[in-house]
């Protein structure tokens, strides 16, 4: 079988421009949660946040861009660069023939939905920018992402609500496996943070006002982040043949769905979903070093999510180590995902663990090491990252250390 | 007066949990608590924002701390006596 191995990463988040100074943050366990700042917070409960600061967007892109560019596009095409970047791929036009995107992102645009429902619905305007329909659009930014570095092969985007990066990059590995792609860009992107975009989600009652502290006791709920991240998965013998840099390699996808409940999660569809990439991988359990988690740092998710941990692993869940770094980033929703396939990399890579923050108080329902509040330096083999999202769909990859 | 008042937040109250639980309202009594009437998590949200949107007030309800909530809503009973409080403090 053909084999895919990661030859760049790029990022953009609330702990910084990209990845490097992201998994920086996560090895300091910094938090990127802070006070939100965009209009009508005020009218707002939930008041914090995972926001990007520091961003000029006219710093990066040019006003012909920006009129097409919603904010979640601005991240992919950032993320996109750096990991192209760091490949050193030099795109020909036949490469380019092999080579396709495959982002996740829940909302699409949502910020152009936002200024522009305002526009006509708030403001009472008759008339909005011409451009509102490809600037919103949910696969904009895999198409964006494609026409800036001429990548001709398979582009699409896929919505699967906290699952779409993840769902994204194991599809991006299938293309590469089966032969239809040597080269597919992935990941996913989300900007949600908008007075409507965290409206929404106050209607829940999951939000916390404070901070995000999975699998502590005296958790109180999510926070929402924003960003992108997007790497290069390259057919092993492609890259050996450029003796490019190999990050990791990817070892192991599983997706499935609870066929249960719209918002709650499933103990048997998570485990189902770890078995499988496991099987996938060709990986004995005790092979798993790190799982990142999950872990919203709701009282749900949490719960549910270890319980499912000590299943697949059994007394091998003792010897691994979990954590969240949505703790330090926030929920990037659709691209989550990404960003935290990063740690996983690190992991592998590096050897260091990147920690849950904000942890204070054990919860006996989550006995698992959390790495609380520290990054830890291990030797880890494989790592695992998971993704339940809302509606019952769970995807989880596992990578690998290249050597 | 004090007692119309009282009686009219029941009869909301009780109104919206009926129409959450499929019920009629008679059939809803006041210690009966959300589990016996077959409303889930998703039903308890659903139920806050009618609360939220027929008296004017805004519930402190967070689904990870229900119990350090000051809303309490373990029963038909208790949900309507909080309601009362958080009208109180608003007049």
């Amino acid at each position: 079988m053909r084999r895919v191995v990661i030859t760049g990463q790029g990022a953009i988040t609330a702990l910084g421009a990209t990845a490097p100074a992201t998994l920086e943050g996560m090895r300091h366990g910094r938090c990127g949660i802070g006070e939100l700042a965009f209009e009508n917070v005020d009218r707002l409960s939930i008041r914090i946040g995972g926001q990007i600061r520091g961003y000029d967007p006219e710093a990066v892109f040019s006003r012909q861009q920006l009129s097409l560019y919603d904010r979640f596009t601005q991240f992919a095409l950032i993320a996109a660069d750096e990991a192209l970047g760091q490949s050193g791929l030099v795109i020909t036009e036949a490469l380019g023939e092999r080579t396709g995107v495959v982002l996740g992102t829940a909302g699409g645009g949502l910020q152009t939905q936002e200024e522009n429902y305002r526009a006509v619905y708030a403001e009472g305007k008759n008339r909005v920018h011409p451009l509102v329909v490809p600037k919103l659009m949910n696969s904009a930014a895999a198409s964006h992402v494609s026409m800036t570095h001429d990548l001709t092969g398979p582009v699409w985007s896929v919505a699967t609500a906290c699952a779409s990066s993840n769902h994204a990059m194991g599809q991006a590995m299938g293309l590469i496996r089966a032969g239809q792609a040597d080269v597919v860009l992935t990941g996913g992107s989300e900007s949600m943070l908008c007075f409507g975009g965290i409206k929404a989600w106050e209607g829940l009652r999951v939000m916390s006002k404070d901070a995000c502290r999975p699998f502590s006791a005296d958790r109180s709920g999510m926070v929402q982040g924003e960003g992108a991240a997007v790497f290069v998965f390259e057919e092993l013998e492609h890259a050996r043949a450029r003796g490019a840099e190999i990050l990791a390699e990817v070892t192991g996808f599983s997706m499935n769905s609870d066929a249960s409940d719209i918002v709650a999660p499933s103990v048997t569809g998570a485990t189902r979903a770890m078995r499988g990439a496991l099987l996938d991988a060709r990986l004995d359990p005790t092979a798993i070093g790190y799982v990142n988690a999950h872990g919203t740092g709701t009282v749900a998710n949490d719960r549910a999510e270890c319980a499912a941990v000590r299943g697949v692993f059994g007394a091998h869940a003792d010897d691994l180590m979990i954590s969240s770094t949505k703790s330090m980033h926030g929920h990037l929703i659709g691209g989550t995902g990404a960003v935290e396939l990063l740690a996983c990399v690190m992991a592998v890579r590096d050897g260091v663990v990147a920690p849950t923050i904000g942890y204070r108080e054990p919860d006996p329902e989550c006995d698992l090491d959390v790495v609380p509040n520290e990054a830890r330096d291990a030797r880890v083999e494989a790592a695992m990252t998971n993704a339940f999202a809302f509606g019952g769909l769970n995807a989880v990859l596992v990578v690998t250390a290249f050597s | 007066m004090r007692g119309t008042v009282k009686r009219d937040v029941e009869r909301v109250v009780v109104g919206i949990l009926a129409e959450q639980a499929a019920m009629s309202p008679e059939d809803v009594t006041l210690g009966a608590t959300l589990e016996d009437l077959g409303i889930d998590s998703l039903g308890v949200v659903e139920t806050i924002f009618s609360i939220e949107e027929a008296f004017d007030i805004e519930v402190p309800f967070n689904a990870n701390q229900p119990e350090a909530s000051e809303f309490d809503i373990h029963t038909v009973g208790s949900i309507v006596r909080s309601v009362e409080s958080l009208i109180a403090t608003r007049a």
